[in-house]
């Protein structure tokens, strides 16, 4: 009996990631129509990018924040000169809160909110009337969306890393654990072009995992508002699993 | 012309309908009528492909839709309006954006000519002046009547109504009767109208089609089905006109 629910979850699965697949597979060739698109595209932008800034500036000072004062915490001692705290904050901050802990909150903020969209217009018959007009609904509904995805992550990320620094400097300087100067030359002494690019390459992939995968929930949501509830609640969990996945997958690969 | 060949469908192990076979001629109002749950908008929505059947064709003017590559079944389905029972409209803009939509995506018509269409459209479903309305504020009716407007604003040969009249008060759902009516008259359009409201089916339709024990059940002309021997049928008919009489009470 166990072993037959475990394989019916394992086919269940199975024929998910097919789906999803497909999907993906559609909006690739449908990438080309860029006419049916361009305006989504820009309307998105603003949507991903721009209205994420409050919350990825606040994301940042406060991550940055916390992580110097633990840090100082844990190396309250005489053996490491004060500067130490600053190149582990900048680093860490660069490598991976920035961008982990933007994703995991736009995978709540960006990721929700188009599940819903897609969703509801799922549901209330919206999809079928673009594709009754002649549309082909997942060039001008899925395509804006992941590209705005994969574009403007790595902008967030950026804006959170440089906004967690100062959030750091502020917090170091508040607190009398150490002058803006020495967490600077900390942060200079540790900087690495590289470790930047590295952040950027985890953002563009989370930026797709998450859109995509709320595409993906919102597109093919069923059962009314109980369903674009739960296509919501599975995006949004399901976004935060395969960030998690993908930011391990990437440190196992490019570090 | 629309041929519709042997069409059975089922989702998973669920059969819908096996083996549905009837034609509707140019410029005919054909109703499909049948209890809630037979399968009459998964059938309309076979008609531009929405939907693919396990078994059958359609024939569109003696062109197979299931067999045609994405961009021709595009075009198809360009030469479809679709009334979707809840309207189906885009919540995101306007009442006039709505209507103006197909028109700025699949037509080059300038601002002006976009604008004298739209109102156009509003006034022949008795809305000129609802166009900067938010979908939000629209009634059930008003709803219905704009996805009316947007159906028709690229003048369809085929206009397919899935359930006009349901959720709507006796006179709202007259007013919409008379505009199939209208609609089918004026802009000589082919209409198939999904529906299991018999005061509907009586005043616009020309042809019925009854769906039921998943197979249709029966197909005929209007004025043929009150003297049919078709059991189910009649008790379809009795069953409505019991509500009709009820409701008028």
């Amino acid at each position: 009996m166990i072993s037959a629910i475990r394989e019916l979850r394992i086919a269940s699965g199975i024929r998910e990631f097919g789906k999803y697949g497909q999907l993906l597979y559609q909006a690739l060739r449908s990438s080309t129509e860029f006419s049916t698109y361009r305006k989504n595209l820009f309307h998105e932008f603003v949507k991903v990018g721009y209205e994420s800034i409050p919350i990825i500036f606040l994301v940042g000072i406060f991550t940055g924040a916390v992580m110097t004062l633990q840090t100082a915490y844990q190396l309250d001692t005489d053996l490491y000169p004060s500067t130490i705290i600053g190149s582990i904050v900048v680093q860490s901050l660069i490598i991976e809160l920035a961008a982990v802990i933007s994703a995991l909150v736009l995978a709540g903020k960006v990721g929700a909110r188009m599940s819903t969209e897609l969703g509801t217009m799922r549901v209330s018959e919206q999809i079928d009337a673009l594709e009754a007009m002649g549309f082909n609904s997942v060039s001008f509904l899925v395509v804006p969306r992941i590209a705005a995805g994969i574009l403007m992550f790595p902008i967030l990320y950026t804006t959170a890393a440089v906004f967690g620094v100062i959030g750091g400097i502020t917090a170091g300087a508040v607190d009398g654990i150490l002058p803006a100067a020495e967490f600077m030359e900390g942060g200079r002494a540790f900087f690495f072009e590289s470790d930047v690019i590295f952040g950027i390459i985890k953002s563009f992939v989370f930026g797709f995992v998450i859109t995509s995968i709320a595409c993906y929930k919102g597109y093919y949501a069923f059962g009314g508002a109980e369903g674009v509830g739960n296509a919501t609640t599975r995006a949004t969990v399901l976004s935060c699993i395969f960030v998690l996945l993908a930011d391990f997958i990437l440190a196992a690969l490019l570090l | 012309m629309i041929e519709i060949k042997n069409l059975t469908k089922s989702f998973g192990d669920l059969l819908v309908w096996r083996d549905v076979s009837f034609t509707i001629q140019d410029g005919e109002t054909t109703a499909i009528i049948g209890r809630s749950g037979c399968g009459k908008s998964v059938l309309i929505k076979h008609l531009n492909a929405l939907l693919y059947p396990d078994e059958g064709q359609i024939l569109i003017d003696d062109q197979s839709v299931f067999d045609l590559s994405y961009t021709e079944l595009r075009k198809i389905r360009q030469r479809f309006g679709i009334l979707f029972q809840g309207g189906a409209l885009f919540d995101s803009i306007s009442t006039f954006e709505n209507v103006a939509f197909p028109l700025r995506y699949f037509t080059d018509q300038t601002e002006e000519e976009i604008t004298h269409n739209v109102n156009e459209a509003l006034t022949v479903v008795n809305l000129k002046e609802s166009g900067e309305k938010s979908t939000a504020e629209l009634s059930g009716g008003m709803r219905k009547r704009v996805g009316l407007a947007r159906a028709i604003i690229l003048k369809p040969d085929y206009l397919l109504y899935d359930e006009p009249t349901s959720g709507l008060d006796p006179r709202t759902s007259e007013e919409i009767n008379e505009l199939i009516v209208d609609l089918a008259d004026s802009l000589d359009i082919t209409s198939i109208v999904v529906t299991h409201d018999m005061h509907s089916v009586l005043s616009i339709s020309e042809k019925v089609a009854f769906l039921d024990e998943q197979k249709l059940s029966w197909f005929g002309k209007t004025e043929d089905m009150q003297h049919s021997d078709n059991k189910n049928l009649m008790d379809f008919i009795t069953a409505s006109e019991y509500q009709i009489n009820k409701q008028n009470a």
